[in-house]
């Protein structure tokens, strides 16, 4: 079953589309790296797949269930980690946590386990405001995987960590529930070698449009950097 | 090349649709202000050479004339501009927001014009610029002052549908906010002071056609300059379309500056049909 | 520090048994709500501290050292209502800065509980600013004893509350994703406002009176009530779609 569906979407900024007639299909299990330029709209796609924004023309399915009408229903099964961590700065990261579990309806053990699995536990009792940016990130993917979610979307989620946190993370924002234990994942990526190494389908926007929609081992990293010329 | 007769949300665009596909606005704006110069003509007349002159106020009263058409039409344009809101919400179609832009900005003018009248008014029957004791007065200010936001709140949000979507909601706030408001402070100055300025019931039968007469002319005028003004921000806006298919799409074009207007861009971008006046170059003789 | 480079362990599938009902969704809310108040402390004392110097200011502007009646009504409703708006003013600051939200449109919650949540922790913020202004009023400027007045005057500062909750929770809102949000939030929500103000002070002018202090009239209460009603019904139809985008 495909998880996602997306038929001819088209999203406008007023006077500019910021999205326009892209179509791609996604198995469960599979993960598809957005390249693209600044302001080709890999944000937009994005938010558009997490049923933040609406389409204003074209078909969406996520997850067997069609946006906007039918968000309610999959919300549960998404998780998004953008360039903001969506965290409150004056609040602890247990207490974000906390504050996301009971939102998802999700007991305290599992905030205590990712606090954990992203070595954060030390320092889980003080306000955000006063930890790095690095460890702010850390506690961003404990949110964004807090339901486990059968579909990530990541928006250049390495931004901020260090190596080590980055094999912390790794792990979590892969495997999960989904067959064989993958998440289905779309990322953006600035990365090209590094992006392609992750990705099972290649989407190249440029100005909202695609450029480039294909099988990864099928893509060379020169076409990926034509993308940005 | 057949241009594609497109299917447009909202069926008032099928009459308005050529055979070639086109979409004209602004049809039958020649009648209307035709019919609004007429009227206001006639109601000027029956004011000046028909209406009696009242005893106690004099040539003053007939200022009455105006000043309540005045009223009533602005309250109801602020109404319906709420109602139009509704419309934008529900159907998300750009256009509804237009007219009920539209709408709200004359219901401005009209009410600002009710305040100017009422005052002339107050200060011949008492000499005073001002009166608290006169209700409706004291509403308009109250309206007027929160409806001067609109345009500002519009102005001061970038992203166009959130725009649109945040001055519908303010238009539906604001719109429910007027008979309430007109409640309340008639209720206020009923307690402190009674209507000086007389109601507009018991009229004798000449008053009452004159009255009638120039609350239909001056509706016909608010029809006539929202229609104007929808039509040539319609034209505006199909223009602009051209021109960025002209230049080659998105990249070409120079961004739109900020700007409290609508933007009805979306509709027209994906080619709903050639403007009426562009030469038709291959598209079908008619 | 254990953690840092052992392997993170496989977490077992995490279901939630079923999505959250408004309620507890909306005290999740309010708890966070609180928690950011209690710890920046950035609404509440603002406004307390608000109205005692305004009551001040009004004792010099008036060159009077006591008030009673419509003059004290009125001193005492239009200082709340200002005070009132710096609280609507910061009410949605910290969401809007921070992502909150998109964390909570993300989250599979029926949306109208941001709505309830922030009219109740406007209202709590209100009722704690009562809780010192109306003191501070009746010791700086009240020529009438507060004792009898106080049952009267509870009651529509209760109804008043909720109007301005319910308006101003909307207005913040509103304001808050503009670029001049400090400056639209009172000028959208004072004209809304006026209905309150009209029945507040009607209703409490009598009730602050030294010799023959009466009762609220119910006219006004009633005022009071059926406007709150009409905007809590408004603002909670609209409410929802300020927040998609």
């Amino acid at each position: 079953m495909a998880a996602l569906e997306v038929e001819g979407l088209t999203r406008h900024y007023g006077e500019r589309e910021a999205l326009a007639d892209v179509s791609l299909s996604l198995d469960a299990g599979q993960t598809l790296v957005v390249f693209g330029p600044n302001g080709a709209g890999k944000t937009t796609l994005l938010r558009v797949l997490a049923s933040l924004l609406r389409p204003h023309a074209g078909s969406v399915r996520v997850l067997g269930s069609s946006l906007p009408g039918e968000a309610w229903a999959v919300r549960a099964r998404i998780g998004l980690l953008g360039h903001e961590p969506l965290l409150y700065r004056e609040l602890t990261a247990r207490e974000n946590l906390r504050f996301y579990a009971r939102l998802y309806g999700i007991e305290d053990e599992r905030v205590h386990e990712l606090l954990e699995s992203v070595a954060m536990h030390g320092r889980a009792n003080e306000p955000l405001r006063t930890l790095s940016r690095g460890m702010v990130q850390r506690v961003a993917v404990a949110r964004a995987v807090l339901h486990d979610p059968e579909l990530l979307l990541l928006d250049e989620p390495n931004a901020n960590l260090d190596p080590a946190a980055i094999e912390l993370v790794v792990p979590l924002l892969a495997g999960g529930s989904g067959p064989n234990g993958l998440r289905t994942r779309v990322i953006c990526s600035h990365d090209p070698s590094g992006g392609l190494a992750q990705a099972d389908v290649v989407l190249g926007l440029r100005a909202g449009r695609p450029a480039l929609l294909r099988a990864a081992a099928e893509v060379d990293p020169d076409e990926i950097a034509e993308l940005y010329r | 090349m057949e241009a594609q007769s497109r299917r447009v949300a909202g069926s008032s665009e099928t009459k308005n649709r050529r055979r070639d596909g086109a979409v004209m606005y602004g049809r039958g704006l020649p009648t209307l202000s035709i019919a609004t110069v007429v009227a206001i003509a006639v109601s000027l007349s029956l004011v000046f050479f028909y209406a009696p002159l009242e005893a106690e106020q004099g040539f003053l009263q007939k200022i009455f004339y105006v000043h309540v058409p005045l009223a009533i039409i602005a309250l109801c344009g602020f109404v319906l501009g709420g109602l139009l809101a509704i419309q934008h919400l529900r159907t998300r179609d750009p256009r509804w927001d237009m007219r009920s832009y539209v709408v709200i900005h004359m219901s401005l003018i009209f009410a600002v014009g009710t305040l100017i009248t009422g005052s002339i008014w107050a200060k011949g029957s008492w000499g005073h610029w001002w009166v608290w004791s006169e209700p409706t007065l004291v509403s308009f200010l109250i309206v007027f002052l929160l409806y001067a936001t609109y345009q500002p709140l519009r102005f001061a949000i970038e992203d166009p549908e959130r725009q649109s979507r945040y001055a519908s909601v303010f238009a539906i706030t604001a719109g429910a906010f007027v008979p309430a408001n007109f409640i309340a402070v008639r209720l206020s100055t009923a307690y402190l002071h009674p209507r000086v300025l007389g109601s507009t019931s018991n009229l004798p039968a000449s008053m009452a056609l004159t009255f009638l007469v120039s609350l239909g002319a001056l509706s016909l005028l608010f029809a006539t300059l929202c229609k104007y003004e929808l039509t040539a921000k319609h034209t505006r806006s199909q223009i602009r379309a051209l021109r960025r298919r002209l230049d080659g799409g998105d990249a070409g074009a120079p961004a739109r500056a900020r700007s409290a207007v609508p933007s009805l861009q979306h509709l027209t971008t994906s080619g709903a049909g050639p403007v009426v006046s562009a030469p038709a170059a291959g598209s079908s003789a008619r | 520090m254990s953690g840092v480079h052992a392997p993170p362990r496989a977490l077992p599938s995490v279901r939630p048994a079923r999505p959250p009902r408004l309620w507890p969704t909306v005290g999740a809310l309010l708890r966070k709500e609180l928690l950011v108040e209690l710890r920046t402390l950035e609404s509440v004392p603002g406004m307390s501290l608000f109205a005692v110097t305004t009551f001040v200011l009004f004792h010099f502007a008036l060159n009077r050292s006591s008030v009673e009646g419509d003059l004290a009504a009125g001193i005492l409703w239009v200082t709340l209502l200002f005070a009132a708006i710096l609280g609507v003013n910061r009410l949605f600051v910290a969401d809007a800065d921070q992502g909150g939200f998109d964390g909570f449109l993300l989250a599979p919650v029926d949306r109208s509980a941001m709505f309830l949540s922030k009219v109740l922790t406007l209202l709590a913020f209100l009722v704690v600013l009562e809780l010192v202004a109306v003191p501070a009023f009746a010791l700086l400027l009240l020529g009438s004893p507060l004792g009898p007045a106080l049952p009267g005057l509870l009651a529509t500062l209760a109804l008043g509350d909720l109007g301005v909750a319910v308006i101003g929770t909307l207005v913040a809102a509103m304001a808050v994703q503009t670029r001049a949000r400090d400056l639209l939030g009172p000028l959208l929500a004072l004209p809304l406002f006026v209905p309150i103000v009209i029945g507040g002070a009607r209703a409490t002018s009598p009730l602050l009176v030294a010799v023959h202090p009466g009762t609220p009239a119910l006219r006004w209460l009633l005022t009071l009530g059926l406007y709150d009603l009409l905007f809590g019904l408004i603002a909670y139809a609209l409410f929802d779609f300020l927040l998609e985008d």
